[in-house]
């Protein structure tokens, strides 16, 4: 039974977002008995509502309010009010999600030590190693039922997997597999194995994929310790003369302006929205947005250098049959300045639907050359290029000058320029990917540009001191006690992992901080 | 607007080939009073915001852009019927529509653009034009306008929608015999 919580209940915990991070955070709080509310922008679609159907899929999940994009990347001018494809709807964007889960390494966390000050980057060692979060990953892989971790089997290979598999061995890699899924590879917590069906960026509608929609949530409600209101938009946050957060503003499901009272208020809206949330909480006291005294909110976004390749053979591949992304090669994962970058990045098969492969294979091309590619569709093989990229303070959200929401609010601008070290870190894996794929029998390979952000991280990042970032090493603000930030947006730097399974463990070392300062009275 | 798969009563074969080569040497579609019409009969389309004539030579613009040589004018005609319905409720997007395709047709010289009998010089006048807003406005519906229609999947191999088949489990997710 899920517990209704007063608008004036000044005793529970307010999360703003249901996605990786607010979605899981709330779970660990309920279970330990503690009264959680979380505000969600987006509407409540169980997964037996999800369609196979990529553009019906796209409009029915994502957060398609208006933004605004600047700066250098090629997504600014092919896609100017899509800076990132995420998701509005209870789940977060776990409902869209591949299910890649892979623990940042040792050495990423320590990205300025390792790496050492690279010239127009803004890196920084986390306040936190990988020692600090081992424990937690493994609750994480347990929670999410991740394959190849702590004795679970991997998910089979499909026809994309193998083929990447022959060129992996072609070129000498050595550390290829089905990848490490949060997608059951038998039945797990309840829910069933993964039936390959190939649209996992759709919403699995067999629930074998995580989601915080249908695990963490509803586990949540159960203990009748959360509430869950969807349709419901966070517009500022609100704090009292001692610079306490007291509640949020937030326009319900009927359009009303409401206010939740709070004794902590946690924010989990992804990357973009939620240091706009904080920027536009400005008030007399924060003048220049909540948690902002070293002006680093908004600043250092990073979206992973991204890219993929894809290739046609003679016979026929079908890629888009089986797991998404279920393949892996990690060899390149490794920080090895020889190859003339810092950092490393991993390569994971990807495939998409022919609508969509027509949109974002080569965004605005025409002619011969472009349809040729697309003719032969069923003959195509795909990876996915996930690397890190240095966070930049120039790469930031910021509130835009004079473009307002539906509310009046400044919509988010997303200002995003590749660093010289992602340039060439991307080459060296358009290179790898292409000869991959040649030495398996390519006849045409497609180098192929970075889609909307998926991955969007470091706008409110973990620091040590508090004039390098915005939150401490427990995602708390440095300025504000009972202000958590509760996401990807935390991240001090990218790594070259999918981030969603360190935003997972960070929420629940989270909710084991946040229960032991309630408990001593703390916040 | 309507989509028609059937040629209006009336129009024999005969007939649609002469009034097809009136409008130009590429005689595949014809037009006839406010409707297009394939020469083989197969379907026909209404226009009543946009000249069917108009209509006729944004298909072949269309096919000119994303030429598929496998996909029927039919595809084309569905995905630049937006344009038509558009038009219908904004006359600001009927004359970017309508003075597009008659800068087309100036470029093209006498017989207008459907009258050039190949490609590459068909191609060649888009290139000219492909910045304009006409020329953007035409590509980009098209993207979704082709690519979305669940009929020309299966053209390409790609086999869409699979929860209601029990996705490919033991529907050959693996079955990959070349590798
Ligand atoms: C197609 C795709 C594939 C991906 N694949 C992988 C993968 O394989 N592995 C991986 O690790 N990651 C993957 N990701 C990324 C992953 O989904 C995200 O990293 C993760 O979901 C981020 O978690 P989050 O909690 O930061 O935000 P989200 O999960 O996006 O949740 C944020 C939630 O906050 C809500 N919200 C925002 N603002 C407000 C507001 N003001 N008021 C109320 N609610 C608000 C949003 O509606 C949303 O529901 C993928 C993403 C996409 C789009
Ligand atoms: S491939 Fe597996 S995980 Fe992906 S949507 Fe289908 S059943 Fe779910």
């Amino acid at each position: 039974m899920a517990a209704p919580y007063d608008l004036t209940d000044d005793s529970v915990v307010v999360i703003i977002g249901s996605g990786a991070g607010g979605g899981t955070l709330a779970n660990e709080l309920a279970q330990k008995g503690i009264d959680t509310v979380i505000l969600e922008a987006g509407a409540r679609h169980e997964y037996d509502s999800f369609v196979n159907d990529e553009w019906a899929s796209f409009s029915q999940l994502s957060w398609l309010d208006n933004r605004t994009t600047s700066g250098d990347w090629r997504v600014s001018r092919d896609f100017p009010n899509l800076p990132a494809w995420i998701v509005k709807a209870v789940g977060g964007t776990t409902t869209h999600w591949a299910g890649a889960s892979l623990r940042i390494q040792e050495h990423e966390f320590n990205a300025l030590t390792n790496y050492g000050a690279v010239e127009g980057a803004n890196l920084l060692d986390w306040p936190i190693g990988y020692d600090d979060l081992e424990p937690y990953y493994t609750k994480a892989e347990d929670k999410m039922g991740v394959t190849g971790t702590n004795g679970r089997e991997r998910l089979p290979g499909n026809n994309n997997f193998k083929v990447l598999e022959a060129g992996a061995k072609a070129l000498g890699y050595k550390t290829c597999h089905t990848g490490n899924m949060a997608i059951n590879s038998a039945d797990y917590d309840g829910r069933m194995s993964c039936q390959q069906t190939g649209f996992c960026f759709q919403g699995c509608k067999w629930g074998a994929k995580w989601s915080t929609l249908y695990t963490e949530i509803p586990k949540g409600e159960e203990t009748g310790k959360l509430e869950v209101r969807p349709n419901s938009q966070v517009l500022t946050i609100e704090h009292d003369d001692s610079g306490k957060v007291t509640g949020v503003v937030y326009v319900d499901k009927d359009g009303n302006q409401q206010r939740q009272a709070a004794r902590i208020v946690c924010v989990a809206g992804n990357s973009i929205e939620s240091p706009r949330l904080l920027l536009n909480s400005a008030s007399s006291k924060f003048p220049d947005g909540l948690a902002n005294g070293s002006g680093q909110v908004g600043r250092n976004y990073m979206r992973h250098l991204t890219g993929s390749v894809y290739a046609i053979f003679e016979e026929p591949v079908n890629m888009h049959r089986g797991t998404t992304m279920a393949g892996i090669i990690q060899d390149e994962a490794r920080h090895d300045p020889s190859r003339g970058f810092v950092g490393g990045y991993e390569l994971e098969t990807l495939s998409l639907g022919l609508p969509f492969m027509a949109a974002f294979l080569d965004p605005g091309a025409w002619g011969r050359t472009f349809t040729t590619a697309l003719d032969h569709y069923n003959h195509m093989a795909g990876m996915w290029i996930v690397g890190e990229d240095m966070p930049q303070e120039s790469n930031a959200i910021t509130l835009h000058a004079e473009l307002k929401d539906a509310h009046g609010l400044p919509i988010p601008d997303v200002r995003f320029t590749d660093h010289p070290n992602d340039v060439a870190m991307r080459n060296h894996a358009y290179q790898q990917g292409q000869e991959l794929y040649k030495a398996v029998g390519a006849t045409r390979t497609f180098p192929t540009p970075p889609y909307p952000s998926t991955h969007n991280l470091g706008t409110n990042r973990m620091s040590e001191r508090p004039e390098d970032g915005v939150v401490n090493k427990w995602g708390q603000a440095h300025e504000i006690d009972n202000l958590f930030v509760s996401d990807g947006s935390q991240f001090t730097t990218g790594a070259a992992e999918n981030p969603t399974l360190t935003i997972v463990a960070l929420a629940i070392r989270q909710a084991d901080y946040i229960a032991e300062q309630m408990g001593s009275g703390t916040i | 607007m309507t989509t028609v798969y059937k040629a209006p009563e009336g129009i024999s074969r005969r007939d649609l080939l002469k009034r097809g080569g009136a409008v130009g040497a590429v005689a595949l579609l014809a037009v006839s009073g406010s409707t297009i019409v394939s020469v083989d009969r197969v379907w026909g389309m209404e226009t009543t915001a946009l000249k069917p004539e108009t209509m006729a030579t944004l298909i072949q613009m269309a096919r000119d852009i994303y030429p598929h040589d496998q996909l029927a004018d039919k595809y084309y005609a569905v995905a630049v019927k937006e344009h038509e319905t558009k038009a219908g409720a904004d006359e600001t997007h009927k004359s970017l529509i309508e003075d597009g395709i008659a800068d087309l047709d100036g470029r093209a010289g006498e017989g207008g653009y459907r009258a050039l009998g190949w490609e590459d010089d068909r191609v060649a006048i888009l290139k000219e034009i492909e910045d304009t807003p006409f020329f953007q406005a035409i590509r980009g519906g098209l993207v979704v306008g082709i690519y979305n229609q669940p009929e020309v999947w299966p053209i390409f191999g790609y086999e869409g929608e699979s929860y209601s088949q029990g996705g490919y489990i033991n529907r050959g997710f693996d079955d990959i015999e070349w590798i």
